[in-house]
């Protein structure tokens, strides 16, 4: 059991983009270091938070585990297996156990497929021979899951909500199985209210299936409530990885520390003693 | 004294499907130098109110009652009078600096122009003012950075170049419709931090429009709760957070997790307060 179902290590994705600032006649390139060297363990059943700004790398590295873009080196292990290395064939049939819920839920649904045919797309893919009733009755059974009304399989993603459309992602993640969900950023498009209902259903589908979580997200307080350790990226480099409780309640790194003393707290009190701890400390940085 | 007092403000647009009522019949005032946060969910009407205040509604949209600023009715004005207000007496900032940016402009010609415009400035003088404004809102190197285009800038530097665009003609009342949501968290404490540091300096009012409670908590003397173009409640930001009264608000409030707090699930926000049930 205490072997990682997800062993990452060292992985590198490296683009070329143009240097402007090389000089010369002939255009020249650059490396620009999205991911450069992380290596984490996932163990079953577990959630591990990703955190950091915008171009951090938290998406690429995660695209890069399931080769949605190539990683320059590294290797991931996939229950003993190295995801990169694998042929095309192994990796479809590898897809099966890791599916992926995205940030947009409008935008990463078909608009001319209903409901139902979106849900059970995946099923098409990795279970061919499965009949049409059959695939029909576990898409209504999933449709339930998530807390969807089953009456409902014959609409199209515009006729749903925001809250109702991320339902439908996690209906089709959850559809064949998988052992892993990697979650890209799932509720920060969603208002409050729905996002307390989304973090829930997955926490709760999470507890029943006991599916391991790769959790995506900008926000630090919806990635402490719902991950049991939580590595913090910066520039494509593990700054930190710890328990939840550890790296927000006693965070080493600087960059760490500066994030957790940004995150605004719905408590007035705290909240204007934390401004006047930042503009002590902007006071001293200024001499 | 009170720099703006808004009575039974409702904004309505014709759409082909019927009239759809985005704001109804809310009235609220803002002091001298004081800050308001409007807070809600997408969709319900906080940055109508503002459109409809700043009379920047589109040609289908309609505002009705009452809008005051210092003793002027400024709701519905002719465009030409409006302007002498905008700017000068009010001011407003969006979420997306890129897009209130003109892509093609230099900062320098974007930002003087206000100034040549709405002072009579002339160009070298203006361009002076434009300068200490991009100090001010501490944009490092302002002096050589006037010059570039907005691209050339990060997310947070953008913002901070609106805010000292919205300042340079002294506004007594700055409308802020999340001007920090499409920022960094980090990025996201430093403009927090810097409108206040400046609100003190220049002494204006601020409404900061916001879906997050947790920026209100740090930021406003007073809070208006708004959920579909209602307000559910209005009161000093101390007391609502101690004590929130509508069911509503309480929602919102528990359902957001907190980092200095756990929670084993978090609470969803109970629409039993509508007739009629969920929304």
């Amino acid at each position: 059991m205490n072997q990682p179902i997800l062993s990452v290590k060292d992985i590198k994705v490296w683009f070329d983009v143009r240097d402007d600032d090389a000089g010369g006649l002939l255009p020249k390139t650059k490396k620009l270091k999205a991911v450069d060297g992380v290596s984490f363990d996932l163990m079953p059943g577990e959630t591990l938070g990703i955190v950091g700004e915008s171009g951090c790398g938290k998406s690429t590295l995660a695209r890069s585990i399931i080769r949605l873009v190539k990683a320059t080196s590294g290797e991931a292990f996939w229950m003993g297996r190295d995801l990169l290395k694998l042929s095309n064939a192994d990796m479809l049939a590898v897809r099966k156990d890791i599916q992926m819920i995205f940030q947009d839920p409008l935008a990463s649904l078909n608009p001319r497929m209903t409901c139902g045919e979106i849900i059970a797309e995946p099923l098409k893919t990795h279970f061919s021979r499965m009949k049409k009733p059959e695939r029909r009755e576990k898409v209504r059974q999933m449709m339930e899951k998530v807390g969807m009304d089953p009456a409902w399989i014959n609409r199209y993603p515009h006729e749903f909500s925001g809250g109702q459309c991320q339902r439908i992602g996690i209906a089709r993640a959850l559809i064949t199985n998988p052992k892993l969900i990697i979650c890209d950023e799932p509720v920060s498009a969603l208002d409050v209210s729905v996002q307390a209902q989304v973090v829930n259903l997955l926490m709760a589908l999470q507890a029943e299936l006991g599916i391991s979580l790769l959790f995506i997200a900008h926000d630090l307080s919806v990635v402490k409530h719902i991950s049991s350790r939580i590595m913090v990226l910066y520039f494509g480099n593990v700054v930190e990885i710890g328990s939840a409780k550890q790296v927000t309640e006693d965070p080493q790194h600087e960059y760490t520390q500066k994030l957790i003393a940004s995150v605004p707290i719905p408590d007035p009190r705290k909240e204007m003693a934390r401004r006047e701890i930042r503009r002590a400390k902007r006071a001293a940085a200024a001499g | 004294m009170n720099i703006l007092e808004v009575k039974n403000l409702s904004v309505k647009f014709d759409t082909p499907d019927g009239v759809v009522n985005a704001v109804n019949d809310i009235s609220f005032t803002i002091g001298t130098g004081k800050t308001l946060a409007i807070v809600g969910e997408s969709g319900s009407g906080k940055s109508q109110t503002a459109f409809g205040i700043m009379g920047l509604l589109p040609k289908n949209g309609h505002a009705a009652g009452s809008v005051n600023y210092m003793d002027t009715e400024i709701l519905n004005l002719r465009e030409a009078e409006m302007n002498r207000f905008r700017a000068n007496e009010i001011a407003m900032i969006f979420q997306d600096p890129m897009t209130s940016l003109n892509p093609y402009m230099r900062i320098s010609k974007q930002l003087t122009e206000v100034l040549i415009h709405h002072k009579g400035m002339r160009k070298g003088e203006a361009l002076k003012e434009s300068i200490r404004m991009l100090d001010a809102v501490q944009i490092p190197d302002a002096a050589n950075r006037v010059h570039m285009y907005p691209h050339e800038f990060s997310g947070g530097m953008r913002q901070r170049v609106m805010i000292a665009m919205s300042l340079l003609c002294g506004p007594k009342l700055l409308i802020a419709d999340e001007p920090t949501t499409a920022l960094d968290v980090t990025v996201q404490a430093e403009i927090m931090d810097l409108l206040i540091d400046l609100q003190e300096d220049f002494g204006m009012a601020i409404i900061l429009i916001t879906h997050d409670m947790a920026i209100v908590a740090g930021t406003c003397e007073d809070t208006l709760v708004m959920f579909g173009g209602n307000v559910m409640e209005y009161r000093p930001t101390l007391d609502l957070f101690d004590n929130p009264e509508h069911p509503y608000t309480k929602g919102l409030l528990e359902a957001v997790p907190r980092l200095d707090q756990d929670v084993q699930t978090l609470s969803t926000v109970s629409y039993d307060f509508l007739e009629g049930g969920k929304p």
